[in-house]
């Protein structure tokens, strides 16, 4: 018997759209309210896990298809860059910089390599999480 | 400020990284990784070189002043470490390239093995209580991964025991470094080595050494708690086996030696007794289990037990001498260690099994690999000119010297039985009429060798060498029994 999930599916891709953006929301808001890397990323997990509840692997995969181990790599590269990068510059590894800049729009914001770190960060808890999940899930 | 402190850390890490990146090419990870492991000796060494003549070195990564972030320090001791570990992390590599079957080399076999790199480098090169904590998890889980790496029905099983011990201790460790925080306010240990000094508090730091003691001899496998390591270094392959057995108990030990020369100094006729006590116990009941065994690598593995006793035995007594023995000892246990289990590994290539009921006659038809793993044997063992006797005597005569009759007796039985258990490998294995069928005899060990033969050189030469080499482990000794020379690098005043 098949099942027409309407209602799921129609929620689904409201939902999915508001955990995103306030997935996003989070991340950024780590540097002076509470939030960060590692919730932000969790919480786009979950709204990609969403997805793939509702629908089946098969299609998320062709929507979304990213290889969530090189996921792992590259966050890890990013963190370790700047890292690097200020070992290059002549500081201690991992020093941060920051500054002020007037972007159009935003008008005064403070740019911190610190969020380059995190989206590292980012990258390598969302890959973690939905590649231990589909390995368990894809299992037969 | 010196950023060369961190990349013994750093290589192995980024080049873990990059190796998940070619997980299917079998030729670019061989090739990558024999560079950056090549590369992370050569850094070793060059590290070793400048704390030698520069003193110790810091990095304060971040650039924040040292209490306050995290700092990584370079000491002789350290150094010394790190080098050995580069040394074996070398030669296992290169045994592996021959040993490890392709199809396990594609399930990211090379990124752990670095990461397991990072690990003991980082924590061999920390100066933050917290940030070992971290290091030593990225090493052990590093290590959960290649010790299922295959995945049999019996690593599985031995690998879950593993596993739940040590998660145990991880969590017993933080408890001890809460309780550590809340008497002295500071994770820096340099910072800690300080206020324990003045702090008048004998009765609850002694808990917090014992608990602390309590989990790095768990790492260790020192008395009580070592029931875990010989079932499971049984699994895993002869390269995995080599690197876990030259590394990882000795990372607990080293964790040992440095907590309890720097931060737990206040009551040694308290903490030391007892680490000499729990030493006894530990060389004596590990060399029985190897006595009692009739298995090649299962007898090697009893036999890091009662080796890890000798070195805590040399804090245990703590003087200059014998810690200069200890760490004397921990040089050539590392490097003789990892070469007897990758003999473990050649004979177990020819002959198909590690049981030496089933072995025999291998000298006819290997000679080399009989008559070079009689050398790291006798080493084992204590026999003069090798490295493993000038050790044994450095701690015995400090023992002697001290009074301590009851201790430098059982280390002089155990040496003995050490020596019995080891002949039985010869005879059982390499005398005897040949148990091993014709065409097994015509298998080529000669490449298997090749990794192991710089291990025998080394060994030999640090037995030949001993002079200049026990006059450097005075010198890290007495480095490490002064802490106020820490406490100056790191805070600087």
């Amino acid at each position: 018997m098949r099942v027409n999930n309407v209602m799921l599916y129609t929620i689904t891709r409201v939902v999915a759209f508001i955990i995103l953006s306030f997935s996003i929301y989070l991340f950024f808001a780590g540097h002076h309210n509470p939030g960060g890397g590692f919730i932000g990323g969790l919480m786009t997990a979950a709204a990609l896990l969403l997805l793939y509840l509702s629908f089946d692997l098969k299609t998320i995969k062709q929507i979304i298809p990213f290889n969530y181990t090189w996921m792992i790599a590259i966050g890890l590269l990013l963190s370790l860059g700047t890292g690097v990068t200020s070992m290059l510059l002549g500081y201690p590894f991992l020093t941060q910089f920051f500054d002020y800049f007037d972007l159009p729009f935003l008008g005064e914001t403070e740019l911190a390599t610190a969020v380059l770190f995190d989206m590292g960060i980012y990258l390598t808890v969302v890959g973690i999480t939905l590649l231990s999940i589909l390995t368990i899930g894809e299992d037969r | 400020m010196n950023n060369l402190v961190i990349v013994p850390i750093l290589l192995p890490f980024i080049i873990g990284v990059v190796l998940i990146f070619f997980s299917k090419h079998r030729t670019v990870q061989h090739v990558i990784s024999a560079v950056a492991v090549t590369m992370l000796l050569a850094v070793s060494i060059y590290l070793a070189y400048v704390v030698y003549h520069e003193g110790i070195q810091t990095l304060e990564l971040g650039n924040w002043p040292a209490p306050f972030g995290i700092v990584l320090v370079a000491d002789l001791f350290a150094a010394m470490m790190v080098i050995l570990c580069a040394i074996v992390g070398f030669v296992c590599l290169f045994f592996a390239f021959k040993t490890i079957h392709p199809d396990r080399e594609k399930f990211y076999f090379y990124p752990f093995y670095f990461f397991l790199l990072t690990g003991v480098n980082g924590a061999f090169l920390t100066g933050d209580l917290f940030n070992l904590f971290v290091f030593f998890e990225v090493m052990l889980i590093a290590s959960y991964i290649l010790i299922v790496f295959g995945g049999t029905k019996y690593q599985l099983r031995e690998s879950f025991k593993y596993v739940a011990i040590n998660i145990f201790s991880s969590i017993l460790f933080i408890v001890g470094i809460a309780y550590l925080y809340g008497v002295t306010g500071t994770l820096n240990m340099a910072h800690i080595a300080e206020r324990v000094a003045e702090a008048d508090q004998q009765g609850i730091l002694n808990v917090i050494a014992i608990v602390l003691l309590l989990v790095f001899a768990i790492k260790g496998a020192l008395f009580p708690l070592y029931f875990w390591l010989p079932r499971s270094y049984f699994g895993p392959p002869a390269a995995i086996a080599a690197l876990f057995g030259g590394l990882l108990t000795k990372v607990g030990i080293y964790a040992i030696i440095r907590t309890f020369t720097l931060i737990f100094t206040h009551d040694p006729a308290f903490t030391h007794n007892i680490i000499l006590a729990l030493a006894g116990a530990t060389m004596f009941f590990g060399v029985l289990g190897a006595v009692s065994q009739f298995d090649f690598k299962r007898i090697l593995s009893y036999h890091i037990i009662s080796q890890v006793g000798y070195m805590v035995m040399g804090l245990g007594i703590y003087t200059p001498l014998a810690l200069a023995g200890a760490i004397y000892y921990i040089a050539h246990h590392i490097i003789v260690k990892a070469a007897l289990f990758l003999f473990a590994g050649a004979t177990q290539k020819v002959t198909g099994t590690t049981d030496l009921h089933k072995m025999g006659g291998l000298l006819k038809t290997h000679p080399w690999l009989g008559w070079l793993f009689l050398v790291a044997a006798l080493s084992l063992a204590g026999i003069p000119p090798l490295s493993g006797f000038f050790s044994k005597f450095a701690l015995i005569l400090a023992g002697l010297e001290e009074g301590r009759w009851f201790i430098v007796f059982v280390s002089l039985v155990v040496g003995l039985l050490t020596l019995f258990s080891m002949m039985k490998i010869f005879m059982y294995a390499f005398w005897r009429e040949q148990k091993h069928s014709e065409e097994q005899a015509r298998t080529r060990v000669s490449g298997l060798l090749w990794p192991i033969a710089p291990l025998i050189v080394l060994t030999i030469g640090l037995g030949l060498g001993a002079e200049p080499i026990f006059r450097f482990s005075l010198e890290v000794a007495e480095q490490i029994l002064d802490p106020t020379v820490y406490i100056r690098a790191v805070l600087g005043q």
